[in-house]
């Protein structure tokens, strides 16, 4: 698969945010633990704001997938991914040289004007956290993996406390975190919706088109569906009431 | 374009191309609407509908399955909320309506035949993922029929046993048009936990592999009847795009297409007219004539 000669761009308005869709060339893939990171060329499209999402052209899959921006080195985008199924394997045997569509950047990102950031991280919800980190110009970070071969991620947040299963990343909170950003496992961002109300959590979720257009990746929000792409995928729920 | 659908005239070397039902929110991605011929809505039921919960989505190797469940906010929120910005887009706007009776359908046709702005609607006849209603096809489409004067396409299921049969009870029963096809049942299991992926079991499915399903179903009713065809399955590009209008579509749709391609309807309408000029056609129209005139053979032996 070789990148046309000339890019076809496209501009969209979506979610009331500007986004373009274009075929981008495979700078490099990476091994980082057991995940890899993907890096593009950038083309025409803005890395966006800590927390958006891209959606990636999967070869040989009918749909695209959704990836969170991990690091917008100059003239690229990086992502980091997990192979897991038939779309993130495909795309984690790119080589440089090879090309996709890629369509963002898509969906709100965390606020980043807070006083006291506290990042967490949980296994390759960690991806967002570095390009996060950079813009808040440095923050602590906590990060948690299923084992030692994951937590060789950690690499990408220097610095960063690090719990290995069985401890738990929660486990390294300390009493007064101050403003949680986070991102990882449902059963985590649970975790901590419950220790720290008013936590920025980046939720995910399946995904057809990234844009609000299937309604395919809601999840619950007080009592009714929201699509994690459009009002999300950073959500700052209520917590829950007392049981 | 043609002696038919003139709701959607264009002429020349492409046809009217439209979303399917579902694969778009004209209000998210506006843009993407407008590069549409006409713009048809999500579902609207009489009353609101939370939809189904999560997983509702799935990718096969072959097929898309969705159990969205018609999430919608009701008639009444979407008349007094929807349409308003709807209206501002400048795209025409085709609603599509859905229920579980026949006298759901004529409420919801009721409210919309007032509505200025709403140019057809679309009943949404045999989706996957609601109950059916118990009236036929025809009995829901003649409801509507006493419930509005604005044009009705009736959008048939591709797993009726006679999808020519029906297209004629519909005509009959007052059908302006036909949409085809709306999605198959289907089912993904977790190859690991051999559970069902999607929360509610069965999904639609839809995507390239609908596209045969889809062109036997046109075939057949453009040879039953002498309706609009607004023909819709796995169609992802111009070469798709011929071989619907050739089937006997006078329109098209886009569904699951759009969603890893938003730029898919400026695509397809360009891609069209490539295949439609480079036979040395000057409209689609006459594609789609040659092929009636060579249908000598019957439907069945076309098998």
């Amino acid at each position: 698969m070789r990148v046309d000669e000339a890019a076809t761009r496209e501009i969209f308005i979506l979610g009331g945010r500007e986004a373009r869709r274009e075929r981008l060339r495979v700078a490099g893939t990476e091994p980082v633990g057991p995940y890899s990171l993907l890096r593009l060329d950038r083309g025409g499209l803005e890395p966006g704001v800590p927390g958006q999402f891209f959606m990636l052209e999967a070869p040989g899959r009918l749909l695209p997938r959704p990836m969170s921006l991990c690091q917008a080195p100059a003239g690229e985008l990086a992502f980091l991914m997990e192979p897991i199924g038939p779309g993130t394997r495909a795309l984690c045997a790119l080589r440089a040289g090879d090309a996709i569509h890629v369509l963002g950047p898509l969906g709100n990102g965390f606020d980043v004007d807070v006083e006291r950031p506290l990042l967490v991280g949980g296994g390759i919800g960690i991806a967002p956290l570095p390009y996060l980190r950079e813009a808040l110009g440095d923050a602590p970070v906590l990060l948690g993996f299923r084992s030692e071969h994951h937590a060789e991620a950690a690499c990408l947040l220097p610095g960063a406390e690090v719990a290995v299963e069985p401890r738990l990343v929660t486990d390294l909170l300390p009493t007064d975190p101050g403003d949680v950003l986070a991102c990882g496992p449902e059963p985590m961002l649970e975790a901590m919706r419950a220790r720290v109300p008013g936590a920025q959590l980046a939720w995910e979720a399946p995904m057809a088109c990234g844009y609000g257009a299937c309604y395919g990746c809601v999840v619950e929000l007080s009592c009714r569906y929201v699509r994690v792409c459009i009002d999300g995928p950073v959500i700052r729920p209520p917590a829950p009431s007392a049981a | 374009m043609s002696r038919e659908g003139d709701e959607l005239s264009t002429g020349g070397v492409s046809v009217p191309i439209l979303n399917a039902s579902g694969c778009l929110d004209a209000l998210t991605a506006p843009g993407v609407a407008q590069s549409l011929d006409a713009f048809v809505t999500k579902t609207v039921t009489p009353l609101a509908r939370e939809g189904n919960p999560p997983p509702r989505i799935a990718e096969t190797d072959e097929w898309m399955l969705n159990s969205i469940g018609l999430q919608n906010p009701g008639i009444d929120a979407w008349v007094e909320q929807s349409y308003p910005r709807l209206r501002e887009l400048g795209v025409p706007l085709w609603v599509s309506v859905g229920g579980f009776s026949a006298s759901d359908y004529a409420f919801v046709c009721e409210r919309l035949d007032a509505l200025e702005d709403v140019d057809v609607l679309e009943l949404n006849l045999s989706c996957p993922n609601v109950d059916e209603a118990p009236e036929t096809a025809a009995e829901l489409t003649a409801a509507a029929r006493a419930a509005t004067s604005k044009r009705l396409y009736a959008k048939l299921s591709p797993a009726l046993p006679d999808v020519a049969e029906a297209a004629r009870a519909v005509a009959n029963a007052g059908a302006d048009g036909l949409s085809l096809v709306n999605t198959l049942r289907g089912l993904a299991l977790d190859p690991a936990t051999l559970r069902p992926r999607l929360a509610l079991g069965p999904g639609g499915a839809s995507g390239p592999a609908l596209r045969p399903i889809a062109l036997a179903c046109i075939y057949a009713c453009a040879r039953a009847v002498e309706l609009p065809i607004v023909g819709m399955g796995g169609i992802a590009s111009g070469r798709d795009a011929v071989q619907f209008v050739a089937a006997g579509a006078t329109a098209l749709a886009l569904g699951t297409i759009l969603f890893g391609d938003p730029a898919a309807p400026g695509r397809v309408r360009a891609e069209l007219a490539a295949e439609v000029t480079s036979r040395g056609y000057a409209s689609a129209a006459e594609i789609r004539e040659l092929a009636r005139e060579s249908a000598s053979l019957s439907i069945a032996s076309a098998e």
